[in-house]
């Protein structure tokens, strides 16, 4: 079986953004960047199930400028077997990604697709359902567990209420939740290793999609910022404010 | 220029984020509801009486009974030609079928947007609501989640809108509803919820929320929340997570107790109207955003705010 992880190249988790001056987006150069974090735990569930024995190769799918192979090779590292990049400066939305993949899948023969369940840049989370609706294929999104046999995909999602169990008939599109699993950290004979392994670059246009954006955006604004209250001395300070100031108990 | 939107319902009836999400289709202009499941008789009659709406498609079929992305979706792609804009509230379920709806109509979805500007324009937040971006859609049909926090829901009474029959478009099975596990509570819905307390990592295990965090919603008719810490330590389940990618919320009162304040937190919560602190540490983060800080040992002050109260 083959399995397919698609991973983002995004600003980290811990920098604190800045819009920029002409509003047209958010400070990218000179930050530091790193694989979205749900993209990672698609890429350590990927692998389990190839240590498993259930997946017999792991190829991980970038698209974006030529520095995702950075993002590549951390995947590679934590244990891909190789990479394809999808080479293309035009600002990708999840509708070209997903026809992008769409592509490499059935270039590739892929019989499962596991992507992180949102990127935490655009906040977008849709990619993985409208990759699944392009190849009509079931989609398992936000799981917390994913058991894999006789052709069927359990997978366990975190809904609004607790969680929820689907049977998935293969070929699937899962996205992966927090919970998950916790990804391994690539080991330093890991990370020279994957500077061996294969990266195949490939053009939107050999695959046959236009990556042309839909959305132009209008303005980047910073949100209006909240202001620090008072401290307050004890319970009874707590309460009285509570009560006659902000009204709301 | 009419807007379809799916409206997302349980055993209580229609959840409140559906209306917020009628509040930013009416921005737009004529309003239908979807209503899709079994036994829906009821559920389609409250959902005409939601104002706003002047029709509710009824689809009364096994095939949506536990609302799975694969057929809703398809029932969404058969209504489309109608619409020019087919929204939904971003809860699990809107955010499971929505971009499968787009990606079929060869359309970008507009994910969680929080602002309505014109039939092409709106304003959604990126970076964990650290930017607020406004875009303009080139697609001819838009599709798109609404962020229920971001709009008063419009009431649940009041419309009279009619109820027209309509039939289930095919399904290929390929995806089967299993099973689920939901967590009960007596208290409110954490994304209707006026008032919530909220434990983190320093609550150190899932006894002290029941013995010192429950009480207290109880006595103030709260729902309880949780950081993403306290979730990933087991604590509670994961539907208490509050933040950018748990539950976004915006009660009247937000009372975080042992949560430092990482940016993800922040992001679900900080369009609170008055957001109350408690943590002994006095450098947390969270202080930056809370209108009412107490620092202290937090195994002290609940007691005495249980009492108190």
């Amino acid at each position: 079986m083959k399995l397919l992880v698609a991973v983002k190249r995004v600003v980290d988790y811990n920098v604190k953004v800045r819009v920029k001056s002409d509003q047209s987006g958010v400070e990218t150069s000179g930050v530091k960047m790193s694989m979205n974090p749900f993209d990672e735990i698609a890429v350590e569930e990927a692998i389990r199930l190839k240590e498993k024995g259930i997946a017999t190769e792991v190829i991980a799918v970038s698209l974006g400028v030529t520095q995702c192979q950075e993002t590549l090779r951390t995947a590679l590292a934590m244990g891909a077997d190789r990479g394809i990049l999808v080479e293309t400066d035009v600002a990708l939305e999840p509708l070209a990604v997903a026809k992008l993949l769409k592509a490499v899948v059935e270039k590739e023969g892929i019989d499962l697709a596991i992507l992180g369940k949102q990127a935490i840049d655009d906040d977008m989370n849709a990619t993985g359902q409208m990759l699944a609706a392009l190849l009509g294929w079931p989609q398992g999104t936000f799981a917390s567990k994913v058991e894999i046999a006789d052709g069927v995909a359990s997978v366990t999602r975190e809904v609004d209420g607790g969680l929820e169990t689907v049977a998935l008939t293969l070929p699937a599109v899962v996205t992966a939740d927090l919970r998950l699993n916790e990804p391994r950290y690539a080991s330093l004979p890991n990370i020279m290793k994957a500077r061996k392994k294969t990266i195949d670059v490939l053009k939107p246009e050999e695959l046959g999609v236009d990556p042309a954006p839909r959305l132009t955006i209008v303005k980047v604004n910073e949100p209006p910022v909240r202001k620090a209250g008072v401290k307050v001395a004890d319970v009874a300070a707590l309460i009285d404010k509570l009560r006659n100031e902000a009204k709301v108990i | 220029m009419t807007s379809l939107v799916l409206l997302d319902f349980d055993a209580n009836g229609i959840k409140q984020p559906s209306r917020s999400a009628v509040a930013a289709a009416v921005k737009l202009g004529d309003a239908h509801g979807l209503v899709a499941g079994a036994n829906v008789g009821a559920v389609a009659e409250a959902a005409a009486k939601i104002p706003g709406l002047s029709k509710i498609l009824v689809v009364e079929d096994a095939a949506y009974a536990n609302a799975l992305a694969e057929p809703l979706s398809a029932l969404l792609v058969s209504l489309a030609a109608d619409y020019s804009h087919i929204l939904a509230a971003a809860t699990a379920v809107g955010k499971n079928v929505l971009p499968r709806v787009a990606a079929l109509l060869d359309v970008q979805q507009l994910s969680d947007i929080s602002d309505v500007i014109d039939a092409d324009t709106f304003v959604r937040p990126i970076y964990a609501g650290n930017a607020l971006a406004t875009v303009k859609s080139s697609d001819s049909r838009k599709v798109i989640t609404v962020r229920a926090s971001s709009f008063d829901p419009v009431p649940a009474e009041g419309g009279s809108a009619s109820i027209e029959k309509i039939s289930a478009a095919a399904v290929d099975g390929k995806s089967k509803y299993i099973s689920s596990e939901l967590s009960k509570s007596e208290r409110p819905e954490l994304t209707a919820a006026k008032i919530i307390v909220s434990g983190g990592r320093g609550m150190q295990n899932g006894e002290n929320f029941t013995k010192l965090i429950d009480p207290i919603a109880e006595k103030l008719g709260a729902a309880v929340g949780a950081s993403r810490a306290a979730v990933d330590a087991g604590f509670v389940p994961n539907d208490y997570q509050v933040g950018q990618t748990g539950k976004i919320v915006a009660p009247d009162l937000y009372v975080a107790i042992g949560i430092s304040g990482a940016i993800q937190h922040l992001a679900g919560m900080k369009d609170s109207k008055v957001i109350v602190a408690i943590n002994k540490d006095e450098d947390a983060p969270i202080f930056q955003v809370a209108d009412y800080g107490l620092v202290g040992d937090l195994f002290t002050i609940l007691p005495e705010l249980d009492k108190a109260l």
